[in-house]
């Protein structure tokens, strides 16, 4: 078995298997848990009530960030009650429990899954959990990285394991050079639309070929992140120079000594020639386009110079009857172009796309120019220290000079779960993950692109290709 | 956990894919500290409208199936978020059993920890439990875990599959934390070696 080629998957895997229980369930190793206010509060009250503690405090962090404002009143204290109750909750519990906690006006606040790679948090070869689907973003790190639920964020606690059966390998290959005009956000999307929300189940993706490497780490993290958009358990891309690169330096990053032992286990992850991958799909990157969704599934995505479909060529009556739900919740002619559609509000935000070098893409269409006059449009920062980044580039001030709100650090108008959503019937472009219905608010209209299409639909006011704007 | 062993109820058809955990409890209604009184927000978008007033044209808004223990779905159930709120919802409700063609593994997972059994079952199937399920309070499904059977009305019994360990698990109604700490000694062990091999991170 030693011998007999590997992925990169298997190899983490093997890293972290404690014991394989009889039926194949294995008893997994955590490196590092995530923890956030949302999905937490249930699993400290059931190491409470058990009596048990955290087993391992330095492989844990927690950070708020989902339900926070991310305007000036943050500073004031939180307004919503319930919001308030579950970050003090969390405040509360990593006292009790002794856990390293990242406070809301601290610097380093933001996203959790932009602040543990930047904060060397995420490491290549880790495994990584958090109470959050989008914890795939990490495997962008040549992690093996998956959201979890509340009972297993408390098993985790408890343990400093999951219980979980090998996941399938799958390779998704995109050779070639990307287009002007199109980002890792598209690669994502054209993937999605390709091979559907349910493609990856089962299944671990690892994201290899020419345009994959050519990808810097945000680029990576944002095609990571939505690997659960594709139904896959987790993303990853194997580490390589732009990894290692990335990594040194960082604060909790490994340091002298240690550092040459990481590195060199680092570069034994790739996966090795020859080892077999159970689902292999590929895309050619020059055949890639700048993506836009037009439904109320990630899957439901067309190029930007597509029209709306028509649910009468469907290809069953299920499918025509989702579709149908799609044209009519989100209000569209079809045949429309998807170029003619008007949006309310731009969403530059969301662990997808909030980092330093989204803010920059945003920011190279906004600069000179002025959002249209009945957009609203936010940019939405990943963490303080992205904030802070921008800022000393002055990327805040094109930004503002040119009409977008330019905000603090979290979640924002991702889930409509804190004060920035939308109000029934509005209609967005937005960098984040999920157009579901609701999503951004009840009766929100999402159409999700990359930060580069959004910053363009904010200055034209309707989806628009970004293209046709010169830097 | 309360454990999961015959169960013989009425079976809700809910004849869509992709059903996402967004449908099935909104964000906004996650903002709470307990697992408890998710039910009333279950499906809320589909079930409400927005002065509050139920749907008629839901299916849980509709007898017998306000007292559905089993619901019938297409391929793709819980896509979407990890939150186990959507799980805490739908068994808050009442519901103990998903059928559908396939889950999304996070809500899978989720859901056979709190007790709910997620069956799947090939597309054909799961049409006929749809048909079964539009019969109503005439058509009750029973679920077998022992035996993995679903018994259609007819009698016709339906075997599916289900891993050996959350079988034994749902079947006694034991929560993983307390078996997996019978396994401590391995988990100290596997963090010494761990520890003298990659010293960082356990820095």
């Amino acid at each position: 078995m030693a011998n007999q080629p590997r992925t990169l998957f298997d190899k983490i895997w093997d890293a972290h298997v404690v014991e394989t229980l009889q039926d194949g369930t294995a008893l997994l190793y955590i490196d590092r848990h995530l923890v956030h206010e949302v999905t937490s509060p249930q699993a400290f009250e059931g190491l409470r009530v058990a009596g048990r503690q955290v087993r391992s405090l330095h492989g844990t962090i927690a950070v708020v960030d989902h339900n926070i404002a991310t305007d000036a009143s943050r500073r004031t204290g939180i307004e919503d009650p319930e919001s308030r109750l579950q970050v003090e909750t969390l405040e509360k519990n990593v006292a009790e429990f002794n856990v390293p906690y990242i406070p809301l006006l601290d610097e380093r606040q933001g996203i959790v899954h932009v602040i543990g790679p930047e904060l060397g948090l995420s490491l290549p070869g880790m495994t990584i959990v958090c109470g959050d689907s989008h914890t795939s973003t990490h495997g962008a790190m040549g992690a093996l990285a998956f959201g979890i639920g509340t009972s297993e964020v408390e098993h985790v606690l408890a343990t400093q394991t999951v219980l979980q059966k090998p996941a399938k390998n799958m390779r998704v290959t995109v050779d070639g050079v990307l287009p002007p005009g199109c980002t890792a956000k598209d690669i994502t999307l054209a993937i999605i639309g390709k091979i559907g929300t349910a493609g990856g189940t089962g299944h671990v993706i690892e994201y290899a070929g020419e345009a994959i490497r050519a990808l810097d780490m945000a680029g990576r993290m944002t095609l990571c992140n939505m690997s659960i958009e594709a139904g896959a358990r987790a993303g990853m891309v194997a580490p390589d120079e732009t990894t290692i690169a990335y990594v040194e330096g960082r604060p909790h990053a490994p340091k002298g000594e240690a550092w040459e032992r990481a590195v060199a286990w680092w570069r034994s992850l790739p996966s090795d020639a020859g080892a077999h991958f159970d689902k292999e799909v590929s895309l050619r990157a020059e055949e890639i386009t700048p993506q836009v969704t037009w439904g109320t599934s990630p899957e439901d995505v067309l190029p930007i110079t597509g029209v709306v479909p028509n649910p009468a060529d469907a290809r069953d009556e299920t499918r025509r009857a989702q579709l149908t739900r799609m044209v009519e919740y989100m209000g569209l002619i079809p045949g429309q172009k998807l170029t003619d559609l008007k949006v309310d509000v731009v969403f530059i935000g969301s662990c997808t796309n909030s980092r330093i070098e989204d803010i920059r893409a945003a920011a190279a269409i906004a600069r000179g120019r002025q959002v249209a006059a009945h957009v609203r449009a936010l940019v939405v920062p990943g963490s303080g220290l992205v904030k802070k980044q921008a800022e000393a580039e002055g990327l805040d001030r094109i930004l503002l000079d040119a009409g977008f709100e330019w905000r603090e650090a979290g979640c924002s108008m991702c889930l409509g779960m804190n004060p920035d959503k939308l109000t029934p019937g509005q209609r967005s472009a937005s960098t984040s993950n999920r157009n579901f219905e609701g999503r951004q608010g009840p009766g929100g209209r999402t159409h999700l692109c990359s930060p580069a299409m959004a910053a363009a639909a904010a200055i034209k006011g309707h989806l628009a290709d970004v293209r046709e704007f010169s830097a | 956990m309360k454990a999961f062993t015959t169960l013989t109820g009425v079976a809700a058809p809910l004849p869509m894919a992709n059903v996402d955990t967004d449908k099935i409890i909104a964000a906004r209604f996650l903002k709470t500290i307990a697992r408890t009184g998710l039910g009333k927000n279950l499906f809320h978008a589909m079930r409400f409208n927005e002065d509050g007033s139920e749907k008629p044209d839901f299916v849980l808004n509709q007898e017998p199936y306000r007292k559905a223990e089993i619901l019938i779905a297409f391929e793709n159930f819980g896509c979407g978020s990890s939150r186990e709120h959507a799980p805490w919802a739908l068994l808050d409700f009442g519901i103990r059993c998903v059928i559908a063609p396939d889950f999304a593994d996070i809500f899978h997972n989720n859901s056979s920890k709190n007790g709910i059994l997620p069956i799947r079952l090939p597309r054909e199937i799961c049409e006929k439990l749809m048909e079964d399920a539009k019969m109503g309070g005439n058509a009750r499904l029973t679920v077998d875990l022992e035996r993995q059977v679903v018994v259609r009305p007819s009698g016709e019994e339906i075997p599916f599959e289900v891993d050996a360990f959350r079988k034994h698990c749902l079947l006694n109604g034991l929560d993983d934390i307390g078996q997996t700490l019978q396994h401590a000694p391995s988990i100290d062990e596997y963090e010494a070696k761990r520890r003298a091999e990659a010293p960082w991170l356990f820095a």
